[in-house]
C-alpha cells in the first residue's frame, strides 16, 4: 500500500496537540489515535494468498484494530501500520488464503 | 423590571430548594438523608405541583447522585444535589470527578457531624474534609444566604467550569425558619442567563471527543494547573459576581471574607457559617462593655480569600479562630489554613484556635464573651495559654 | 477506508467504521472487537460511558481517541449512574433519545465494573428504567489491573489471585448469572452475545436501540492476555464457549426468553473443547472438569426450561 489512509489525521494530531491542552481534558480530534503504529508490535504478519480468497471477508468481520480494508475488487488489504499480528484473519479464513508468517525486518 | 423582593418565611432547606428552582436547574440527583432531605422533598413538590419541568432521578446512593449530576452536568443540563456527612463521605471520588471533567454542578452540603456515635448535628467537618476536591466551598450564616449563595453559586461555577459546594448548618439552619427574600423569577434569570457548557456529550454537530482519558506523567500535571488557575480566576468571578448582586438585589457579596465593625478592632474573630450569626450579636454587646472587637465571617472557603485576610490581619492584634470541625493530629481546620495563609507576610497577630460546637453543641453569645475574656488576656499578656482551645470541654 | 459499494451489499454488517485504528488494545482482543460492532450498529450520534476497565486505555489516553462517538470516562462503579444522568439531561433538554434518529446512550463496562463494584449502579439503572443500553463485555476477570478474579471469571480457572499452587488455590465459585440478576428487575430487553457472532450481536444491539426502556447486553470477549491463550484463538474460543453452552445465546424480551444457538437441535460439545486452548484452566483436574461441566449442562438446561416455559 502506497500512502496511509490516515496521513492528514495523523498530521493534525501532531500539530494541534503540540499547541493546546483543553481543561477538563477533552480530545477533540476523533481518530487520533491513529498516530499510533502499532504494526510494531507485530511478530507474526498475515501473508494473503489472492487466489484463494473467495472473498467471504470473514477476515475484514474480525479483525479487532480495524487494519483489513477491502479493495475495488473486494479482496481484502492489510494495513501493516496497524496489524498487530495476532492471526485472527489467519485463524478463521475458511480457505486457508492467510498465513501468518515470521516478521523479517 | 423594577426589583420587588417576595417575602416568604422558610427554612433554610426550603430556601435551597427554592434557589435551584429560581435558578432553572434542569437534573436533580439525589438520596436522602438527615438533615438535607427536605431540600430534595420541596424539590419533588415543585414538580408534583407542576411548577417545574426538573428531571428528578432518585439515585439509589450519594455515589451515584453525584455520577448521575456528573453525567447530566457533562451532556449540558444545569445540575444539583444536596447531601450530608455520610452521604458527601460517599460522594468523595465523585467529587473529585466533577472538578476534573470541570463540571459546573452545585450541591448543598448541609452539614452534620460524622459517625461514629451516630449525630445528625451541626459539625463542619465533613465539608472541610472535602477541601482539596477542586469544589468551591460557600459558607451560609443564614437562611437568607442560602438562597442568594445557590443562584450565585451556579453563576460563579458556570464561568470558570468548576463545582461549587453551598454550605449550611444542620438545623440551626437547615430546619429554623426565617424571613427570606426571595426574587422574581425573571430577574434571576437576567442575572443567570441559560449555561454555555464548555463541552456537551449531545453536541453531534462538532466532531467526535472524549472526556477524562487517561493522562500520563507528561501531560496530567497541566491539567492540575488549570484547575488551579480556574481557582484563582474563581476569586475575581466571586467578587465580581458578589457586586452584581449587590447593585441588583441590595446584599453585596462582594468581599469573600465579611467583615463586621473591625475597622478599630483590637482583636477579630474569625470562623463561617451560622456560629457567625452568634459572633455579630455577641461582638455589638461586647462593644457596648468596651471591647474594642469585630467578626470576620469566612464565606468562601475555596478559593481561599488570602488577601483579604492579610488586609484584615495586618490591621489586628489578634484573631481568635472559631472551628466548628477538626483535624485529628493537629487543630480546627480554618486555623491551620489561617496561619498558613498569613506565615509569608509581615502580618502577625496573635492567633488562637477555640473548638467549639461540635456535634451541633450550643454555642452562644455568652460563650463568645467567655473566648473574648480569654483572647483579651492572652493578648494582654502577648503570649498564648495554649494554641488550641477545646473551649466546651466537660472538665 | 470506504467500503466499496458492491462490497456493501454483500457485507453481513454495517460497512461504516467508527473504530479507529492505532488503539493500545492486546493483539487479539475481544473487547476492541466489540467496540468496534457497537460502533459499527450505532454511528456517530452515540454517546458512551466508559468506566475504569481495559477500555478506557483502548478509548484512548490523552490525546488519543479511537470512537467516532462522544465519549465520557467515568469512574469504576459509575457506569449505570452516569448512565441516568446523561439521559435525564437529554430528556431535560427535549433531545431524542433512541429510534432511528434519536441519540443512543451507551454504557461500556468490563465484568468487573458490572459484577462487582459497579452492581448497584446497574441495579439503580434498571430498576429506575433509565432509556440507555447497557452493555457488559465479559472478559472473566479483572484484565487491566492485570488479570484478578471477578465474580464473573468461572470455576477452576487460574487468575494472579487465585493462582493454583500447592494447595490448588484456583477459582472455587462459579461465574456469577448477572444476566439473572437483570431480568430479575424485569426490564424490557437483556440478552446475550459473542464477538464470535458479529450478526446476532449487531442484530440485539439493533432490538435496543427499538426498545424503549433500559437494555443490558453481556457480551463474551476473550481476552488472551488474561486467558493464557493464543492470540489467534479468540473468535475460536467465543465459539466454542457457545457450542458447549458455556456461553448460551439468548435474549429476553418483554418476559419470554428465546435461546438464539447456531445449532439449535445440536447437543453441548464437551466442556474439554473451551477449556483446553486456554492456560488459565490447565491447573483444572479431572473432578474440577467434572465438576464444571455439571453446573454447565445445569444451568443449559434451566436455560431451556425457561425458553420451554417463558417462550
Amino acid at each position: 500500500m502506497a500512502e496511509s489512509p490516515f496521513k492528514a489525521d495523523i498530521e493534525r494530531v501532531q500539530k494541534e496537540y503540540s499547541e493546546k491542552m483543553t481543561p477538563g481534558a477533552i480530545v477533540y480530534i476523533p481518530g487520533s489515535s491513529v498516530i499510533n503504529k502499532t504494526g510494531s508490535w507485530r511478530v507474526f504478519m498475515p501473508e494473503f494468498n489472492r487466489e484463494k480468497c473467495t472473498r467471504c471477508y470473514l477476515c475484514y468481520i474480525y479483525c479487532p484494530e480495524p487494519s483489513i480494508y477491502i479493495d475495488e475488487e473486494g479482496y481484502p488489504v492489510f494495513d501493516y501500520d496497524y496489524c498487530k499480528g495476532c492471526g485472527i484473519c489467519a485463524n478463521e479464513c475458511p480457505v486457508d488464503a492467510i498465513v501468518m508468517v515470521r516478521e523479517t525486518k | 423590571m423594577e426589583y420587588k423582593p417576595i417575602r416568604k418565611v422558610v427554612s433554610g432547606n426550603y430556601a435551597a430548594a427554592y434557589a435551584a428552582l429560581h435558578s432553572r436547574v434542569q437534573v436533580v440527583a439525589a438520596y436522602p438523608i438527615t438533615p438535607q432531605t427536605s431540600i430534595i422533598e420541596k424539590i419533588a413538590e415543585f414538580i408534583a405541583n407542576g411548577e417545574t419541568d426538573i428531571q428528578y432521578v432518585p439515585v439509589e446512593s450519594e455515589h451515584s447522585a453525584m455520577a448521575a449530576c456528573i453525567g447530566a452536568s457533562a451532556t449540558g443540563a444545569r445540575a444539583f444535589t444536596a447531601t450530608s456527612a455520610q452521604g458527601l463521605a460517599l460522594m468523595h471520588e465523585m467529587l473529585h470527578w466533577a472538578s476534573g471533567a470541570r463540571l459546573p454542578i452545585v450541591m448543598v452540603d448541609v452539614n452534620r457531624a460524622m459517625a461514629p456515635p451516630w449525630s445528625v448535628w451541626d459539625d463542619q467537618t465533613d465539608s472541610l474534609a472535602q477541601r482539596d476536591t477542586g469544589w468551591m466551598q460557600f459558607y451560609a450564616e443564614n437562611n437568607q444566604e442560602v438562597y442568594d449563595g445557590v443562584i450565585m453559586a451556579f453563576k460563579v461555577a458556570e464561568t470558570v467550569n468548576l463545582p461549587a459546594m453551598v454550605i449550611e448548618s444542620a438545623f440551626i439552619l437547615s430546619h429554623t425558619y426565617d424571613v427570606v427574600e426571595m426574587i422574581p423569577q425573571e430577574l434571576v434569570d437576567e442575572f443567570l442567563p441559560p449555561r454555555k457548557p464548555l463541552y456537551d456529550l449531545a453536541d453531534f454537530e462538532r466532531e467526535p471527543f472524549s472526556v477524562g482519558s487517561l493522562a500520563t506523567p507528561a501531560d496530567y500535571y497541566e491539567f492540575r494547573y488549570k484547575i488551579q488557575k480556574a481557582m484563582e480566576e474563581a476569586k475575581k468571578v466571586i467578587k465580581e459576581v458578589g457586586r452584581e448582586f449587590g447593585e441588583r438585589f441590595g446584599r453585596d457579596y462582594s468581599q469573600m471574607i465579611e467583615t463586621y465593625r473591625t475597622d478599630d478592632a483590637d482583636f477579630v474573630f474569625m470562623g463561617m457559617g451560622s456560629l457567625m450569626g452568634t459572633v455579630k450579636q455577641a461582638v455589638d454587646i461586647l462593644r457596648q462593655e468596651g471591647y474594642k472587637v469585630g467578626a470576620a465571617k469566612v464565606r468562601w472557603f475555596r478559593p481561599f480569600p488570602k488577601e483579604e485576610l492579610y488586609e484584615l490581619a495586618k490591621n489586628v492584634d489578634g484573631i481568635a479562630v472559631l472551628d466548628r470541625n477538626y483535624s485529628f493530629g493537629m487543630e480546627g481546620i480554618l486555623f491551620t489554613e489561617a496561619k498558613g495563609a498569613l506565615y509569608n507576610t509581615d502580618a502577625k497577630p496573635l492567633m488562637k484556635n477555640y473548638i467549639v460546637g461540635l456535634g451541633g453543641r450550643d454555642f452562644t453569645v455568652n460563650d463568645v464573651r467567655k473566648i473574648a475574656e480569654n483572647m483579651n488576656a492572652v493578648i494582654e499578656k502577648g503570649e498564648l495559654d495554649v494554641e488550641v482551645d477545646w473551649y466546651h470541654l466537660k472538665r | 477506508m470506504e467500503i466499496p459499494e458492491q462490497v456493501k451489499k454483500k457485507l453481513t454488517l454495517p460497512a461504516e467504521e467508527y473504530f479507529y485504528a492505532g488503539h493500545t488494545a492486546c493483539q487479539g482482543c475481544g473487547a476492541a472487537l466489540g467496540l468496534r460492532y457497537v460502533l459499527k450498529a450505532y454511528g456517530r450520534k452515540t454517546i458512551f460511558a466508559i468506566p475504569a476497565c481495559c477500555s478506557t486505555i483502548i478509548a484512548g489516553a490523552w490525546p488519543y481517541n479511537t470512537l467516532g462517538a462522544n465519549l465520557f470516562q467515568t469512574a469504576f462503579e459509575t457506569t449505570g449512574a452516569v448512565l441516568g444522568g446523561i439521559e435525564a439531561a437529554l430528556k431535560a433538554r427535549g433531545i431524542k433519545v433512541k429510534g432511528e434518529d434519536g441519540v443512543m446512550i451507551v454504557g461500556w463496562a468490563g465484568d468487573g465494573g458490572t459484577a462487582d463494584i459497579g452492581l448497584q449502579a446497574l441495579s439503580g439503572f434498571l430498576e429506575r428504567g433509565h432509556d440507555a443500553l447497557y452493555i457488559m463485555y465479559d472478559n472473566e476477570a479483572y484484565m487491566n489491573t492485570g488479570i484478578q478474579r471477578s465474580s464473573s471469571t468461572p470455576y477452576g480457572a487460574w487468575t494472579t489471585n487465585t493462582p493454583g499452587g500447592k494447595r490448588h488455590f484456583l477459582e472455587k465459585r462459579h461465574k456469577k448469572k448477572v444476566i439473572d440478576i437483570v431480568i430479575a428487575h424485569d426490564i424490557p430487553y437483556a440478552a446475550t452475545a459473542s464477538v464470535a457472532y458479529p450478526e446476532d450481536f449487531i442484530r440485539k444491539l439493533k432490538t435496543a436501540q427499538k426498545t424503549p426502556g433500559p437494555s443490558f447486553i453481556q457480551l463474551f470477549a476473550p481476552c488472551p492476555t488474561g486467558w493464557r491463550s493464543p492470540t489467534d484463538k479468540s473468535i475460536e474460543i467465543a465459539r466454542l464457549a457457545v457450542q458447549t453452552a458455556y456461553f448460551p445465546l439468548f435474549e429476553y424480551k418483554e418476559g419470554k426468553y428465546r435461546i438464539n444457538m447456531p445449532n439449535p437441535k445440536k447437543e453441548p460439545k464437551p466442556i474439554e473443547e473451551f477449556l483446553k486452548l486456554q492456560g488459565r484452566f490447565k491447573y483444572m483436574t479431572k473432578e474440577d472438569i467434572e465438576t464444571l461441566q455439571g453446573w454447565v449442562l445445569r444451568e443449559w438446561e434451566k436455560l431451556k426450561k425457561l425458553a420451554e416455559v417463558f417462550g
